[in-house]
């Protein structure tokens, strides 16, 4: 359940949501792209705003749709189509939702693919890839819709700790290129290293934010200071 | 024991195995003693075996020298069951002129049972798909619908179901006093009736199997469609459905198979001479000439053999829609066929 959330996200701003489970930080990614119907106020991705309650008319299933288009998801555990090659996973959105050309859209898979390290991989079928890898590909799907905002779900928690770092470097990279993102995740390293912003998590409401060199070094509630003692 | 000590022994196996039971059915059929007959073949047959001879004979000595597939075992206990069989069908007096003369007719009889085997597997996929998308609907009409629909066929027998087709619905249309036209257009042939019934029959029950199939592939598959901004159809049709139809194909082909033998039933409304099909044909040649066993044994075979050829092209299916399931090293295993590992000559041995 989440109360009294009120965040605007600048244009190439990186922002980190952490927390303890089941604090609300998936259920307010997964409400921006309506993958959960949240039951009151507002949500406003690139022009294209959405009233929760509205959402389920026809004409706001529409605008719904078009704000998925414009916001990349990112799953812990990937869900890559299985019966799909890694190349046709990446082009599926294009092909599937945009209705784009095939010769169109396979040059720009393959550089989605060469960016995150797996040129070799386009024919495999994912169950031949490693989490990792499997993640990679997850990212690359999401780009091939040139979104304007990434959401992050928890990428990393599914992966064996020496698989995090490939994951986290593309992160890194897409960062440092100016996407802007949403990032909930534990990795207090990488947020330290990459968000713009923090937003500490806690029942529901967002209890403290600001730069990660103020809430890392500095925290002002007690609750951020026990979780961070912990993670750390 | 030494592989010569084996051959004899195989041999002498064989010898008793085959070759008794040959020469008591040729003394049986000279002298019509059949009763000495049975006795001398099923002790010949149970106590020495064909079996054991063929085992120590043909596998034996192969064994010895290199590992034997799994498959050749399996051919050969096949053969020696269609050996037996046959032994006793002979011993049982089996007409084969007969069979040869009549089994082409019994076969045309099989272009009837195709057509209606072919024509409600192609009406069933779309009646089980639309079953399957209202059971699993939230719209009240389409979930009470097929529910009905579902529930009410899979609870009556299929014959059941053909007469009222068949008869029941030509008298209710004609109850109702609407124009002979209509009363016309519900006043099925038996084949077409056979087709509608047997469709939805099996309409149903594949209902259930579709649902089950959309319903194993995973929540988090259908979101990261949505997530990417696919519409409902959208994420059914290049998502979901691909994924449900590996898990549908196989208890889909083994519901077609039943299909293709319940056209059988078909018969049981009576036919028109030129759409007969062969259980039918067997059954009046059968009767009318007192060859009950051959052309039954006959109209059997013909469904068996049926049933395999279409065995062979669902397991073709489901190796084509398991791509992407299968790990490197399991396709290989796959394709090499199960192997049983016998000794390997010129391996160090163990003292």
């Amino acid at each position: 359940m989440l109360s009294d959330i009120n965040i605007e996200v600048q244009q190439r701003e990186v922002i980190v949501i952490f927390g303890r489970s089941g604090s609300g930080k998936s259920t307010l990614l997964r409400c921006i792209n309506f993958l959960e119907e949240p039951t009151a106020g507002t949500i406003e991705v690139d022009g294209v705003r959405v009233d929760a309650a509205a959402h389920r008319n026809k004409g706001a299933r529409e605008s719904i749709r078009g704000l998925r288009t414009h916001a990349g998801m990112v799953f812990q555990d990937f869900n890559l189509f299985p019966h799909l090659s890694v190349i046709d996973n990446i082009m599926s959105g294009p092909l599937i939702v945009k209705k784009q050309d095939r010769a169109e859209v396979e040059p720009l898979a393959h550089d989605l693919l060469a960016k995150v390290g797996l040129a070799d991989k386009a024919d495999e079928y994912p169950i031949r890839l490693s989490g990792g890898q499997k993640q990679r590909v997850a990212i690359a799907r999401a780009l091939a819709m040139q979104p304007k905002v990434m959401l992050f779900d928890e990428p990393t928690s599914a992966l064996d700790p020496e698989l995090i770092g490939e994951v986290l470097a593309v992160m890194k990279e897409l960062a440092s290129e100016g996407m802007t993102m949403l990032v909930v995740t534990h990795e207090m390293g990488f947020a330290r290293e990459v968000a713009d912003r923090l937003l500490f998590f806690h029942e529901g409401v967002i209890l403290e934010e600001g730069p990660p060199s103020e809430i890392i070094a500095n925290p002002q509630r007690e609750e951020t200071r026990k979780f961070l003692s912990a993670v750390l | 024991m030494t592989n010569a000590t084996v051959y004899a022994i195989g041999l002498l196996l064989l010898w008793a195995g085959v070759v008794v039971p040959l020469t008591c059915w040729v003394i049986v059929r000279a002298t019509k003693a059949r009763a000495w007959g049975w006795v001398l073949l099923t002790t010949a047959l149970l106590v020495l075996g064909v079996l054991p001879a063929t085992i120590a004979v043909i596998v034996y000595p192969i064994r010895a020298h290199r590992r034997v597939p799994f498959r050749v075992w399996v051919a050969i206990v096949w053969i020696e069951i269609f050996v037996i069989l046959a032994t006793v069908f002979l011993l049982a007096g089996f007409d084969l002129p007969w069979m040869r003369e009549y089994g082409p007719y019994i076969a045309k009889g099989l272009w009837v049972t195709i057509l209606i085997a072919v024509c409600s597997i192609i009406l069933t996929v779309p009646i089980a798909l639309l079953g399957a998308l209202g059971r699993l609907s939230r719209n009240p009409i389409a979930y009470g619908v097929s529910g009905f629909y579902t529930s009410f066929f899979r609870g009556t027998p299929l014959i059941v179901q053909l007469f009222l087709i068949y008869l029941a619905v030509p008298q209710l249309v004609g109850g109702l006093g609407l124009p002979e036209t209509i009363e016309d257009i519900f006043t099925f042939d038996a084949v077409v009736a056979g087709i509608i019934g047997i469709s939805l029959c099996y309409g149903a029950y594949m209902t259930e199997i579709f649902r089950a199939g959309i319903e194993s592939v995973s929540h988090g598959q259908r979101e990261a469609a949505e997530a990417l901004g696919m519409s409902y159809r959208q994420t059914m049709r290049r998502v979901v459905l691909p994924q449900a139809t590996r898990v549908i194909i196989p208890p889909t082909g083994n519901e077609f198979i039943a299909m293709l033998k319940d056209t059988a039933l078909v018969s049981f409304l009576g036919a028109t001479l030129e759409f007969t099909e062969s259980f039918r044909l067997a059954q009046l040649y059968g009767k009318a000439e007192f060859k009950n066993l051959e052309a039954y044994v006959l109209v059997a075979g013909m469904y068996w053999i049926l049933t395999a050829v279409f065995s062979f092209f669902q397991r073709k299916l489901e190796k084509r829609f398991s791509r992407g399931y299968v790990r490197a090293a399991a396709e290989k295993a796959a394709e090499g066929g199960l192997m049983i590992r016998g000794p390997i000559s010129g391996q160090p041995g163990v003292p």
